[in-house]
């Protein structure tokens, strides 16, 4: 169900780490469990993110939630599109749904994130977060 | 989810579960906060028809001799000028002018009058109630709910399904009344042209051992015109472009229909009503904030109970604010003092932490095409 070549936080975001750099969303579960994203706030390119911290937010209808960096540094890429289309993030989290991608500042922090297996039996144990 | 053991349940429970219903705790009950979806629900019912279970709304009865007499003395809107089958939709007021909840009163007969109550006030109105009924021999004050199921079917082909399932005439029916007895796929029913979602559409009464039938009668009947069943998030944010208030948002204890911008269902003039002197004296000498309507003119979804601000200074709150699905817009109703009420007056909403920059706007957002 979840792409295995991505690593994935407790608070259900993902990372997908290629050459130094990492790829960022949230996953299906929590799109699933907002419902219809209607709003993504994503912060600037050049700003600086820390691993575990909110990088930006997300709202459906009901909801309002943060996203939480799966890693620390600099972010080099908004997905702008998502600004006038955020239901993308519903129907293709972890494609199209993309978030931003940070160039990581300490790479050895991708080690400590789920594979796909634990994040699988993280999220269908109900997922705590998010 | 193993909360929703201990919840109240509807009799149309069942169809929560069977339909794919997201179910949570609302207020006690256990209800879908959605089914496909709250934009796909919200769009259905704005261009097709949708099912919804309301049986959570409270019933009451007031019954007798006296009956008008005690109900003018209860609520704001004079009753004297209904006729039967008529719906007012009205409010049961404090001595201050704030509202104990909203209502909606039908005229069944001269001593025989149903009131639609809020499911979160129930017991506090009849409660509210009790202490005046006294003052009225003959008079006979019955809370119902738990013998009432009610479901609305709401869109612009509620009508088209719903006649299908009866022989009642219902384009006969006008907005705002009641047929007090219909036969609906065979069940005993009171079918209502009422709703609150800014559409047309009925809200139907039935006892709670027919509610599943009925419920399964009506999305039959609807499928050929594309029906789904819909939860509280579509109703919110239907309600919501609409500009009908929410009892908790946009009225409680403090503040009351003149606030509210709903005087035109308030007979202020009215003698012996609770709340009178008050309601007067907003009317005469105004209010201290009023409700309006904005839209976002920066990026950012308002919300209840965000701050409202000019200049850096708090002038007001959010009552409601959300995503608008019609308008594919980010809009919000806010109390502001009445010097900020123009249409095209610029505020702030505070929203984590920074002021974006909303326009005020006429209400409601959404008004269907007669």
């Amino acid at each position: 169900m979840y792409p295995k070549d991505m690593k994935y936080t407790e608070t259900h975001e993902y990372a997908k780490i290629e050459g130094g750099k990492a790829t960022c969303g949230i996953t299906a579960y929590a799109a699933e469990q907002l419902g219809d994203i209607v709003f993504v706030e994503l912060p600037a390119v050049g700003a600086a993110v820390t691993a575990g911290k909110p990088f930006g937010v997300v709202e459906s209808v009901k909801a309002v939630s943060d996203c939480y960096a799966p890693v620390s540094g600099k972010v080099v890429k908004v997905n702008d599109k998502l600004n006038d289309d955020p239901v993308v993030v519903n129907s293709d989290p972890h494609g199209a749904g993309w978030m931003i991608v940070i160039e990581m500042s300490n790479p050895g922090e991708a080690d400590k994130l789920m594979g796909v297996d634990a994040y699988e039996k993280h999220a269908a144990a109900g997922g705590g977060h998010h | 989810m193993d909360d929703l053991a201990n919840l109240k349940k509807t009799p149309n429970y069942d169809m929560h579960v069977k339909y794919g219903g997201k179910v949570v705790d609302f207020g006690g009950w256990a209800l879908s906060v959605q089914f496909a979806g709250i934009l796909e629900e919200h769009r259905t019912v704005r261009e097709k028809v949708g099912l919804f279970d309301v049986s959570h709304m409270g019933e009451a009865t007031v019954k007798g001799p006296g009956a008008l007499a005690f109900l003018q003395k209860m609520v704001s809107r004079d009753l004297s000028t209904m006729h039967d089958t008529q719906v007012y939709y009205t409010h049961l007021l404090y001595p201050t002018g704030g509202a104990v909840d909203d209502l909606m009163v039908t005229k069944l007969g001269d001593e025989d009058y149903y009131l639609v109550i809020n499911a979160s006030n129930t017991d506090k109105d009849v409660a509210w109630m009790k202490q005046y009924v006294g003052e009225f021999p003959g008079v006979e004050l019955k809370n119902i709910s738990a013998d009432t199921a009610e479901l609305a079917l709401q869109g612009p082909l509620a009508e088209k399904t719903l006649q299908k399932l009866t022989s009642a005439k219902l384009s006969d029916l006008k907005y705002y009344h009641v047929i007090p007895q219909a036969k609906v796929a065979g069940i005993d029913t009171m079918i209502s042209r009422t709703g609150y979602t800014g559409e047309d559409g009925f809200e139907i009464m039935c006892a709670p051992k027919d509610a599943n039938n009925l419920w399964e009668a009506i999305m039959q009947a609807g499928q050929e015109f594309g029906i789904k069943p819909i939860g509280l998030g579509a109703r919110d944010t239907l309600r919501f472009e609409a500009a009908m208030p929410l009892y908790g948002q946009e009225m409680d204890e403090n503040t009351g229909p003149i606030e509210a911008g709903l005087q035109r269902f308030v007979s202020p003039e009215k003698p012996g009503y609770i709340g009178r002197e008050a309601t007067l004296k907003k009317v005469d000498e105004g209010v201290a904030k009023k409700l309006v309507g904005f839209e976002m003119v920066d990026r950012g979804v308002p919300r209840h109970n965000y701050k409202v601000k000019k200049n850096g200074k708090e002038i007001g709150y959010v009552t409601t604010g959300s995503y608008a699905p019609t308008l594919d817009k980010n809009v919000g109703m806010a109390y502001v003092p009445p010097t900020e009420t123009a249409i095209g007056n610029e505020f702030d909403i505070e929203i984590r932490g920074r002021d974006l920059k909303a326009r005020v706007v006429k209400l409601p957002f959404y008004k269907r095409k007669k």
